[in-house]
């Protein structure tokens, strides 16, 4: 088997200097190309032409607009052989040349006589190359020598047309659905391939409607299809329509599911995949269904075809996820794959049984992936190692060999990504399972004793930083930390710097000593490092005496900081040096809503040392800004949240109208933002009328009217109520539009002098609960929960009666309370029974609420809903349930 | 069409990763310096991959590519993230078996190129925009040589029979591994 690569070797000369087209040339071809103007066509030097020509283009040559056309038009010529051969790559060079539609007509007739011919391989050609450059006007004229094409009898005709009818599709849907009789016709033919093009097409043509797909695959899956290809297309098909009528269908047999299970006995192994794939993938799919696509899928494992094999493992990860138990029987054969010479298949293989072991089997299986990680690359053995964080938040009391594995292979040799996903593990380790904090710690300390990677010694340092102190023996991490300022950049020695520091603050009978590493700072040659120990020493108390740190003062220097540093940045870049100084309470807090795009970005790695995502700029500045701006408003003080833009008219009408609720402590301003969608008026005076007798406890203070309102170009006007201080009340607004309006003369653009009063009834508006509430996410929701006074929590169950689905319950509280989902378990997998979803925010009078809501189904439909709430204010968490028990 | 079966594309390289043949059928790679990086990353990949004796395959930035090697030419093929493995790979075969059966069991990197229209009619006749057209090498060689032998162009009347004979040979072989 090896023997290529030595011979390769010896005649290598000869053979790495002969090639047909050495030393080819645009120019010199384009030139041969002449020969096609020949009268006298030789046939066999035009072929080796248009092969250089195809060469060329296959090397990723490009012909000039002037040159394809030169070509195109002498290609054209060849039409005149009668040579098969020639004709052929005539053919495919006219595809490749993708003529334009004028060049188009030149061969037209020519491509028309061919499909006419008499002879098979022309009129199977002719269809496909016509089909390839034709626009739809061309389409017409040919449609009735395709639909003969489709029932043509030999079959390479009959598949050329069908293709081309798939394609045609896409761009003339119209002619091609006129084709259904011919098409359902060569659906029954005996040749396979045509079979397989014509099924492909006849759905195609019917995939808009439900009721036809579902008899096409009731009548086939009785039928006997003779393609293994359309028996995979039948396959997912079927499929479809499981899903498709799965919502409708109460549990109980599954249609169709008879017929996926006998194409797990089908002869061709690309059936029995596609079935047993399809089987895996049904939704809810119950143990009973998944045994026997299981069991086909485990004989796959041992086949000697790696294809085969690898589509089984990857097949059987994928179930692995949400049926773990099911694939337990495959484990033996999984194991042995571990040695696989595919890597890929070795690498799903060990994901695979790290998902499905056993307690016990764990350091089995540990000493084989030892083994096995020194010989894959870094993005295989990151996969390894997110498996093995999952292992062990499975199994904390195997941390031991867990913990251990993953400090080995932080000493290799490895790239960046993979160290930081082995060092985000150990991370998440040490936060969730309390007894392998103290090992982890001193696995990343001597980690970063030799640690090429500035970002991760800081990241490192920071968490050491917070939790070092809480340890039983503090003392020990110093050294580790010290060694940094010694022999390290600037921006590792800043690090540890500040971790020192901590451990001063933290633990008092540290203090003097972490003071004698703090002086010798002071003499670093890099300002931050200098500053820093400057801070800390005067902060701390710089006598060094073993006194305790003020609460505050640790606060200020160590506490988390709740503002998003984009806005803390933005704040400080408008500030404006004066008599008063910078304060800190003026910075917004709220966190803009991600831009859809980073959202998809998968977010289900738990970030592990990443800190809390720092929002985007945020529209509140630019309210803030607004509000402030009129003078009826700006003693209402600060504003607390403005909502998202609520629609109060229906898209398309005369005036668009949103509004935006602005919440204050003791005040509410709607803004309604208005478009003028008529061009022939204008708008003036324009106000809102709000009646808010369903609203009992806001009153009327302020209304600003807009001046004037021309036609699209958006203005507001804003009504103020005023509300209790700090309560959040909650009411029912109806709002009408009033004006005056104006006829515009379209052709000058000058409005008439008299108006006429109107008004224009809009959508009614709501204040809620959720209104009251930030959106403001912690980055470790545990450590917050656990920092909050349980005194302050309270808990009640709730039964939220009937409902869609578990995920459809959660978006409903979640919507209702207005709070920011943590972790990402806003999430709710396929499938599952119950589900625990957390949730911050800030409410009114800057109270941080955090909740966890545990859901649960309760019989088929029935939602029951657990729900635990912790502020610093119990009668906020009383508020909160109350939110709820009335929603 | 997303139901259907699609091939992304089908890559003829030689033992450097210098194209022999190509032919792609998607829009993922618009440009041919796009084109070019994704064979280098495929031959980078899978160039220490022992695929002589069956098809070997790989995942690879969500794509999902099964190749084969013979000599010094490397065949792929590569289809998306959740096309049916098996399926591609029935793709594979019919396009490395027609070829050898064209090429008359001299498979190398020299051969091929001085046949490379058979090479590119051989293409053709596998995929069609991205269709699975035909994945009997049988037929694919068949398909193909006609043409020439109707011109009594290189491939004669006995080429197909001797065709025919590397392909009952081939078939021994295979069954009796």
């Amino acid at each position: 088997m090896a023997q290529p690569l030595v011979k390769k070797d010896d005649d290598r000369d000869d053979e790495a200097d002969y090639s047909p087209f050495l030393g080819i040339e645009k120019g010199a071809v384009l030139q041969e190309a002449r020969v096609f103007n020949d009268p006298q066509l030789d046939p066999r030097r035009c072929s080796q032409v248009i092969t250089k020509l195809l060469y060329l283009l296959n090397q990723g040559e490009t012909f000039t607009k002037v040159e394809a056309t030169e070509v195109f038009f002498a290609v054209t010529k060849l039409f005149q052989s009668k040579d098969i051969g020639l004709r052929r790559m005539v053919y495919v060079m006219i595809k490749e040349l993708s003529p334009s539609a004028d060049e188009v007509i030149i061969v037209t007739s020519s491509l028309m006589k061919d499909m006419t011919s008499k002879t098979d391989m022309y009129r199977a050609n002719a269809i496909r190359v016509l089909c390839r450059i034709t626009d739809g006007t061309l389409l017409t004229q040919i449609e009735r020598y395709l639909k003969q094409a489709i029932v043509d009898k030999n079959p390479v005709v009959a598949s050329a047309a069908l293709v081309s009818g798939i394609h045609l599709l896409q761009t003339n849907p119209e002619i091609v659905k006129r084709w259904s009789n011919e098409v359902q016709e060569a659906v029954q033919s005996r040749a396979a391939l045509v079979q397989f093009h014509a099924l492909a097409l006849l759905h195609q043509i019917r995939q808009n409607d439900r009721l036809a797909v579902n008899k096409l695959v009731s009548s086939l899956t009785k039928g006997s299809v003779r393609s293994p290809l359309a028996q995979c297309l039948l396959i997912r098909y079927t499929s479809q329509v499981i899903r498709e009528s799965a919502n409708n269908n109460q549990a109980g047999d599954r249609p169709f599911y008879d017929f996926l299970e006998g194409c797990l006995r089908h002869k061709a192994e690309m059936v029995i995949f596609e079935a047993a794939r399809a089987i895996t993938e049904l939704n809810g799919v119950t143990s009973r269904e998944l045994t026997p696509a299981i069991t086909v899928l485990q004989l796959f494992l041992s086949s000697s075809k790696p294809v085969l094999r690898f589509a089984a493992v990857r097949t059987l990860n994928k179930v692995a996820m949400t049926h773990p138990m099911a694939v337990t029987n495959c484990n033996i054969d999984m194991e042995s794959l571990i040695s696989d010479q595919n890597r890929s298949i070795a690498t799903l293989a060990i994901t695979t049984l790290l998902k499905t072991g056993n307690e016990s089997s764990v350091d089995r299986l540990m000493k084989q992936i030892t083994n096995f990680m020194s010989d894959i690359a870094d993005e295989f053995k990151i996969v390894v190692v997110e498996a093995i964080r999952s292992l062990c938040l499975k199994f904390p009391l195997k941390h031991r060999s867990l913990m251990n594995f993953l400090s080995n292979i932080l000493r290799e040799e490895g790239g960046f990504e993979y160290k930081k996903a082995i060092v985000d593990s150990i991370v998440i380790l040490i936060r969730d399972i309390p007894e392998a904090k103290e090992s982890g710690l001193l696995h990343l300390c001597e980690f970063i004793e030799d640690c090429e990677f500035t970002y991760l010694s800081t990241q490192i340092l920071h968490f050491l930083g917070i939790e070092g102190p809480k340890t039983s023996d503090p003392s020990k991490y110093i050294r580790y930390i010290y060694n940094r300022v010694h022999l390290e950049n600037a921006t590792v020695r800043a690090g540890a710097v500040s971790t020192l520091a901590k451990f001063g603050a933290m633990v008092d009978t540290l203090k003097p000593r972490v003071f004698v590493l703090l002086r010798r700072c002071l003499f670093d040659n890099d300002d931050e490092v200098r500053d820093r120990a400057t801070l800390y020493i005067n902060t701390l108390g710089g006598d060094g005496a073993v006194v305790e740190t003020g609460e505050d003062v640790k606060e200020f220097l160590f506490g988390s900081l709740d503002i998003p540093l984009v806005n803390l940045e933005n704040s400080l870049k408008n500030y404006e040096p004066s008599e008063e100084s910078f304060d800190i309470n003026s910075v917004p807090k709220e966190v803009k809503t991600q831009p859809l795009a980073e959202k998809k970005a998968p977010g289900k790695k738990p970030t592990g040392l990443g800190a809390s995502p720092a929002g985007p700029p945020s529209t509140v500045d630019a309210y803030e800004k607004l509000l402030s701006s009129i003078p009826e408003f700006a003693n209402f003080g600060k504003l607390f949240k403005s909502s998202a833009p609520v629609e109060l008219t229906e898209a398309e009408t005369e005036y668009a109208v949103n509004v935006v609720k602005h919440i204050f402590d003791g005040h509410v301003v709607f803004q309604y933002n208005c478009t003028n969608t008529i061009p022939e008026q204008l708008l003036e005076n324009v106000t809102v009328i709000v009646d808010a007798s369903e609203a009992e406890e806001f009153a009327e203070v302020a209304s600003k009217p807009l001046r004037s309102l021309p036609y699209d170009s958006p203005g507001q006007t804003f009504v103020a109520f005023e509300k209790p201080e700090g309560v959040p009340a909650v009411g029912k607004f109806s709002n009408m539009l009033r004006f005056i309006v104006k006829e515009v003369d379209p052709s000058t653009g000058e409005a008439e002098d008299d108006g006429v009063e109107d008004e224009y009834q809009l959508e009614e508006l709501e204040v809620v609960a959720a209104d009251y509430m930030l959106k403001v996410g912690v980055s470790n929701f545990r450590n917050a929960w656990e920092t909050m006074d349980a005194d302050c929590e309270r808990v009640d169950e709730y039964g939220l009666g009937p409902r869609e689905s578990l995920a459809e319950a959660v978006n409903a509280v979640i919507n209702l309370l207005g709070m920011q989902p943590c972790e990402g378990t806003e999430v709710v997998p396929n499938n599952s029974r119950s589900h625990t979803c957390l949730l911050s925010g800030v409410y009114i009078g800057n109270v941080k609420v955090l909740v966890r809501l545990q859901f649960g189904l309760d019989g088929p439909k029935d939602v029951a809903m657990k729900l635990a709430v912790r502020s610093e204010d119990e009668a906020v968490s009383d508020a909160i349930h109350e939110i709820v028990a009335s929603g | 069409m997303e139901l259907c079966p699609l091939i992304k594309n089908i890559l003829l390289l030689d033992s450097e990763g210098k194209r022999i043949a190509v032919k792609y059928y998607s829009d993922d790679w618009p440009t041919n310096s796009a084109k070019e990086a994704f064979e280098k990353a495929v031959f980078a990949k899978t160039q220490k991959t022992n695929a002589r004796t069956d098809a070997e395959i790989t995942m690879f930035d969500n794509y999902v590519v099964v190749y084969k090697f013979v000599q010094d030419l490397h065949f792929f093929v590569t289809g998306g993230e959740n096309e049916n493995e098996i399926i591609l790979a029935a793709v594979l075969q019919g396009f490395f078996d027609a070829v050898g059966l064209l090429l008359r069991g001299t498979v190398d990197k020299k051969e091929a190129l001085e046949n490379l229209d058979l090479i590119l009619l051989c293409l053709d006749e596998i995929v069609d925009g991205g269709i699975i057209l035909e994945t009997d090498a049988n037929v694919i060689a068949g398909k193909v040589a006609s043409h020439s032998m109707d011109a009594g162009a290189p491939l004669s009347e006995q080429t197909i029979t001797q065709a025919l004979a590397t392909a009952r040979e081939h078939l021994t072989r295979s069954l009796l591994k």
